[in-house]
């Protein structure tokens, strides 16, 4: 169809189309991700190496002095303390819980579909919703908890005030908000492991549970290893839940003593609540840090379930 | 579980086989126990959704009841007026919404285009730059926060939507799952026909990718928009109380010093019930997509 004259332009267009069209198709992720996503990070280590502050238009550079002030510094040892308490707090519960939510879920059920949207519908919910719910319920006063309490006896509990039952009322809104979605995640799992693996087991006698511990669990290793590091990313960088559990909220100290304030919530205290962008900056590269290496941990922790 | 597919007829050779299979497959049908544990896992996934409703429905004087009341009364409408009276509510649910639209289509059409380029398309440098932006979905956002502000503010943007939506407008999670998606999704025979005929590249993303990138795109809409609505952090840091998001404002309602508890928990109830409708509406989807193995939250 195409005339002798037009070919070689054809050509040309054709090849700059294959060529290069690409990069534009890519150009739109990768310029607003470089701005505003890869930029801020690379700065947060300059703006971590100066004495910033936003209120004093102060700005001088310090080398590593944030750093060095950080390490002898109470309260981030006191916050990494609490964050490292309510990750622990929250995640092996959650996460043993929802192995087993996912077992249940993975027998033949009347209504599949209802049990499984129950169980996700907490992860929809927002943690500022959640938290304030929950920080009701978890009341010195009025809470349901406290109630619940007394019926069997026991006293009242502030939970607010003290540092081993605040952390608790905090798992529980994370362990509440994320065991159905790592549940779902383990059934995908464990509908992809070979029914025949079963039925040889059944053959040689072996129960439910032991099937459960020497199939299952060995077959999941590669998600519970990736539900683990993921949980270990998010539960370290906890913020919001701390932060509206307080009453009174707004309050970046997370409790009178300090008894809850994350790592997270004392880098919103240093940056936006006295505005000072450099020490926060340095804990944020710090944070980051911890995060990759307890990552790594978790990853070769998890990575010594024996495989089948 | 699907049912399995045996093509036997009843009269064949390896008919016995059936009534063993059915034998090892028994005990994996859910007992009582399993129902009643599961109810009771659902019942505590529900309660303190239902609670804030009973809350939200009642006057304030209702909460310290002994015994908690425990079903919904008849003041939902009023306290929701009041909720409405007392912050710039009716702003924030505009806001949400504006944001959660915009940032959806945004993510949608730009990680559909380059997830079209990295799974289906030949370049230099692909490779490095797919690996590059997988990379970065593992980053701590919260790590660049301060001079995402510092930049906000030379941008005039502090307080305002903008600084919500501009930063939200693509995600390195979006790109990756579309890449996986579409590597699949789309033979590449059908392209190579496609160009033959002499389509262009952008004429093959139209008619041939983009409809059958749709149900990949309907799931990474679903949770690009729950997750724009549910954001917290940085709108709290970058907004005023003045012109918020859902979540901001009620942060806000929150942060008194009275314990409104009926006011407070009326706004989780406003804030939560978009998601809910979402959720009824859309559920079977977002669970097909965390599922598939792919959505990370």
């Amino acid at each position: 169809m195409t005339s002798v004259t037009t070919r070689p332009r054809r050509r040309l267009a054709y090849t700059l189309d294959v060529k290069g069209s690409p990069y534009i198709y890519i150009a739109p992720f990768f310029l607003l991700f470089g701005a505003l996503g890869l930029f801020p990070l690379l700065y947060t280590a300059y703006v971590s190496m100066t004495d910033w502050n936003l209120l004093e238009t102060t700005r001088q550079w310090v080398g590593f002095e944030n750093y060095a002030e950080l390490l002898t510094d109470d309260y981030f040892w006191n916050a990494l303390f609490n964050t490292v308490s309510i990750w622990l707090l929250s995640t092996i519960p959650q996460l043993l819980v929802a192995l087993v939510v996912a077992h249940m879920l993975n027998r033949s059920l009347r209504a599949r579909t209802f049990f499984r949207m129950g169980v996700l519908l907490p992860n929809i919910t927002s943690i500022v919703a959640v938290t304030i719910i929950f920080a009701q319920l978890f009341g010195r006063d009025f809470g349901m908890v406290n109630w619940a309490i007394q019926l069997v006896g026991l006293d009242p509990i502030d939970w607010q005030a003290g540092t081993l039952s605040s952390h608790i009322a905090i798992s529980m809104i994370v362990i509440w908000r994320w065991t159905g979605y790592n549940a779902l995640i383990y059934l995908a799992a464990m509908q992809a492991v070979p029914d025949h693996l079963y039925e040889a087991a059944t053959i040689d006698g072996a129960g439910q549970w032991t099937q459960f511990w020497k199939i299952t669990i060995p077959m999941l290793r590669p998600t519970i290893i990736f539900t683990a590091v993921v949980s270990t990313i998010g539960g370290f960088q906890i913020i919001a839940e701390p932060l509206l559990f307080q009453s009174g909220t707004g309050n970046p100290t997370g409790g009178s003593d300090r008894q809850f304030q994350t790592v997270g919530l004392y880098l919103y205290e240093q940056g936006f609540g006295l505005y000072e962008f450099g020490y926060a900056s340095a804990i944020a590269w710090t944070l980051c840090l911890i995060i990759v290496v307890m990552a790594l941990v978790n990853f070769s922790i998890t990575r010594r379930i024996k495989s089948g | 579980m699907a049912t399995t597919l045996t093509p036997a007829p009843a009269k064949k050779p390896d008919a016995p086989r059936e009534p063993r299979r059915r034998k090892v497959r028994a005990p994996r049908t859910a007992g009582f126990w399993t129902y009643a544990a599961l109810i009771a896992f659902l019942l505590g996934s529900l309660f303190p959704v239902y609670w804030s409703l009973v809350v939200a429905s009642h006057d304030n004087d209702a909460i310290g009841k002994v015994p908690p009341v425990l079903t919904p009364g008849g003041h939902l409408f009023e306290n929701i007026a009041r909720v409405f009276d007392t912050t710039a509510f009716g702003q924030a649910l505009f806001n949400s919404f504006l944001v959660s639209s915009t940032v959806t289509v945004s993510v949608v059409l730009f990680s559909t285009l380059a997830g079209f380029a990295f799974a289906k398309l030949r370049f230099r440098g692909r490779k490095g730059l797919l690996v590059a932006a997988i990379a970065t979905t593992t980053v701590p956002h919260q790590l660049g926060i301060i001079p995402l502000y510092i930049m906000m503010g030379e941008l005039g943007w502090t307080g305002r939507i903008e600084a919500v939506i501009v930063p939200g407008l693509v995600t390195a999670f979006g790109v990756f799952f579309m890449t996986q998606y579409l590597s699949s999704a789309v033979p590449d025979e059908l392209l190579e026909a496609g160009r033959m005929d002499g389509c262009t590249t952008i004429r093959l993303f139209w008619h041939v990718v983009l409809p059958a990138a749709r149900p990949a795109a309907a799931v990474l809409g679903l949770f690009t928009f729950m997750q724009a609505w549910n954001d917290f952090f940085w709108p709290l840091v970058v907004l005023t109380p003045e012109n918020p998001t859902v979540q901001v404002a009620l942060s806000t309602l929150a942060s008194g010093y009275t314990t409104d508890f009926a006011l407070v928990l009326t706004g989780t109830v406003i804030a939560t019930v978009p998601m809910v409708v979402v959720f009824a509406l859309l559920g079977r989807q977002i669970i097909g997509g965390i599922m598939s193995g792919a959505i990370k939250g």
